[in-house]
């Protein structure tokens, strides 16, 4: 049926249709298969790349590649000094910062309150204390303040607050969370860490879209472990960065092979994350491949017009070509070629734009989004099996309307009678 | 050499039915110039369409050339009228995006000629009627006149056992009907089996046979 033959004649009939086609038509319905093809992976990948970006901000600005953290049944990671006398000397690692933590509250009205009855203005948070210099190369941190300035190596009774303890600028209300009112850089507020107290002063404000950070205050590590009593080197957590191209689950697994899975929990970046996040993922992967098909549909129905419409204005024509005796297949044929070259262009304008304009585009500017900044995730894969699937529905879409006209009787179509 | 015995063709709308041809008996030898004449309604196009294998007859039985057309299967009559027949119709049916060469050429290509052959023995054919120049022109670019000499050249390229003409002349003026059927008779000189409709009696003089028809019969065969 679908010989080689039929398959010359087809494309023979196809090229001619297409290169004598009015250039509005055909440049309509390669826009209509482009704005398909960027449906059916820009939709999916702005929704996938959502989560990514959490996944991204939460590497790059709080666990590193590799973390390590306190055992569970202990508040720091035993040997530190040892631990990452250990992980420096490896090739791999190309920054690290280490950090305290505990938890404590900030009071701001404590100066003002005239009762103990009235209710503080206070919230509790988490304390973490950095060295203000290695945490910035290793995080940015400073490059997160929307207010006030960034901690100083020297600095004395100051500390950064996360944007989500501030009720200026908090985002929404947080169920059980109780951002601090009146209270900005420069202001007073009262730090409790273990029952010890002092009055710091508010430097700056940092804004994350990562709630543990969003959530916690930074202090310069020296303070804190001043604030808790302790004597010994060892903190709560060491994050790793790794040079290009090491992979975070070998240099883990090195880690583990070299003993120090006894002393920390040993976590890659995507470990760390919780799994909710992963769910979340999962869900909006599901959500924009459910757009896409709907996108799809839409696109097959529009080609299934289009070529309805082609082959029933040229019924006559079809009639004719049946009557001198070129075969049925080879006219459907020329459909499905016709539609292979419109799914065909149109895609490969969608990835020209897709992979020259979008994605770098998002990647060097994120999408704004309010918990995350947004990239495009389009991994060439799973492109490559949503041009397949364009292009199939899109043959199939052309090749029914097609073959609809193509077997109505010959003279029928000839003549123009129904 | 057609053979066509008590040919009956009936069109059915709802209840209603029409019978067209009522029972034609006819013949046309190979290297003949038949005329089928009569006026309009009269089924001789209906007729053509029949024998030309390009509609289903209600009853009856034709033979080309032995072969019984009732046992073809419709890949067979498609091969048929590919190889066989050539056709030239009224309105030309020449294909619009396709240049004369392309129109001309495309039934060799579909016959398994190669683009060079199909175009070589296309070319052939469009100069024999005087459009050696005309090659590269869309339908749209020719007069009627012009257009129904490539549709004839499509007819005739494949070297077919019959050529089948309906009204071949009928949208043409009296220079070009006259350029048309000038060809048909340097055809026809050469050997070449042709079966004309035509209702205007001065072309028909150039058939050697006219049949008539009136309300689906013939009243007159040879001349």
């Amino acid at each position: 049926m679908f010989s080689l033959l039929n398959i010359r004649v087809g494309f023979y009939l196809a090229v001619r249709q297409l290169r004598r086609a009015s250039l509005w038509t055909t440049g309509l319905i390669v826009f209509v298969m482009l704005l398909t093809f960027l449906n059916l992976v820009v939709v999916t990948g702005i929704l996938v790349g959502l989560i990514e970006g959490i996944n991204e901000s939460y590497r790059t600005q709080y666990t590193g590649d590799v973390i390590l953290s306190a055992l569970t049944t202990k508040n720091y990671i035993e040997d530190t000094p040892s631990v990452i006398a250990f992980i420096k000397t490896l090739p791999q690692v190309s920054l690290l910062t280490e950090r305290y933590q505990s938890g404590g509250t900030i009071e701001a009205n404590y100066l003002t309150r005239t009762s103990d009855t009235e209710k503080p203005n206070a919230t509790g948070a988490q304390v973490i204390g950095i060295d203000p210099v290695a945490e910035d190369a290793f995080t940015a941190l400073s490059s997160h303040l929307i207010d006030g300035a960034y901690l100083s190596k020297g600095d004395y009774d100051q500390i950064l607050v996360g944007n989500y303890l501030l009720a200026k600028y908090a985002f929404g209300e947080q169920p059980g969370l109780t951002p601090l009112t009146d209270v900005a850089p420069g202001t007073k507020v009262r730090l409790t860490i273990n029952g010890s107290t002092r009055e710091v002063i508010v430097k700056g404000v940092v804004k994350s879209k990562i709630a543990l950070l969003a959530t916690s205050i930074f202090i310069p590590a020296t303070e804190l472990r001043t604030l808790m009593g302790r004597t010994d080197q060892n903190v709560a957590q060491i994050a790793i960065r790794l040079i290009p191209g090491s992979d975070p689950d070998d240099f883990k697994n090195l880690l583990l092979r070299s003993g120090i899975g006894e002393k920390a929990k040993v976590q890659t970046f995507t470990d760390s994350i919780p799994n909710g996040v992963a769910d979340i993922k999962t869900t909006f992967a599901m959500l924009g491949n459910g757009f896409s098909s709907i996108g799809l549909v839409v696109a097959a129905i529009t080609i299934f017009i289009v070529i309805f419409i082609n082959a029933i204005t040229r019924r006559k024509f079809i009639g004719i070509l049946k009557g001198i005796g070129i075969s049925g297949q080879a006219i459907e044929i020329s459909y499905v070629f016709q539609s292979l070259f419109y799914a065909s262009i149109g895609s490969g304008i969608g990835l020209l734009v897709l992979y020259g304009i979008l994605v770098p585009a998002v990647a060097a500017h994120p999408i704004d989004f309010p918990f995350s900044d947004g990239i495009l995730v389009a991994p060439v894969d799973g492109t490559a099996i949503r041009i397949g699937l364009l292009v199939l529905t899109t043959v199939i879409a052309g090749y029914l309307p097609s073959r609809m006209i193509v077997r109505r009787n010959t003279l029928d179509s000839i003549l123009g009678r129904n | 050499m057609i053979e066509v015995k008590n040919l009956v063709k009936s069109f059915k709308d709802g209840p209603i039915e029409t019978r067209v041809l009522k029972g034609i008996d006819f013949t046309a030898n190979t290297g003949e110039f038949i005329a089928i004449m009569g006026r309009s309604g009269a089924g001789k196009s209906t007729l053509l369409y029949q024998i030309s294998l390009l509609d289903e007859p209600t009853s009856g039985e034709i033979r080309i050339n032995g072969k019984d057309t009732r046992v073809m299967s419709e890949r067979d009559k498609m091969l048929f009228r590919l190889a066989e027949f050539g056709y030239v119709f009224q309105d030309y049916a020449l294909l619009p995006e396709l240049t004369a060469l392309e129109n001309v050429a495309l039934p060799l290509y579909m016959q398994g000629a190669s683009r060079a052959a199909a175009d070589a023995k296309a070319t052939v054919a469009l100069e024999r009627v005087g459009l050696g120049k005309r090659l590269d022109n869309l339908p749209s670019q020719l007069s009627g006149g012009e257009q129904q000499r490539v549709s004839i050249s499509r007819a005739i390229a494949h070297t077919p056992d019959v050529l089948f003409a309906d009204e071949p002349t009928a949208n043409l003026d009296k220079e070009s009907s006259a350029t048309v059927m000038g060809i048909f008779k340097e055809l026809h000189k050469g050997g070449q089996t042709i079966i004309m409709v035509t209702h205007e009696e001065e072309f028909s003089r150039f058939a050697e046979r006219i049949v008539r028809l009136d309300d689906g019969k013939i009243v007159s065969g040879p001349r």
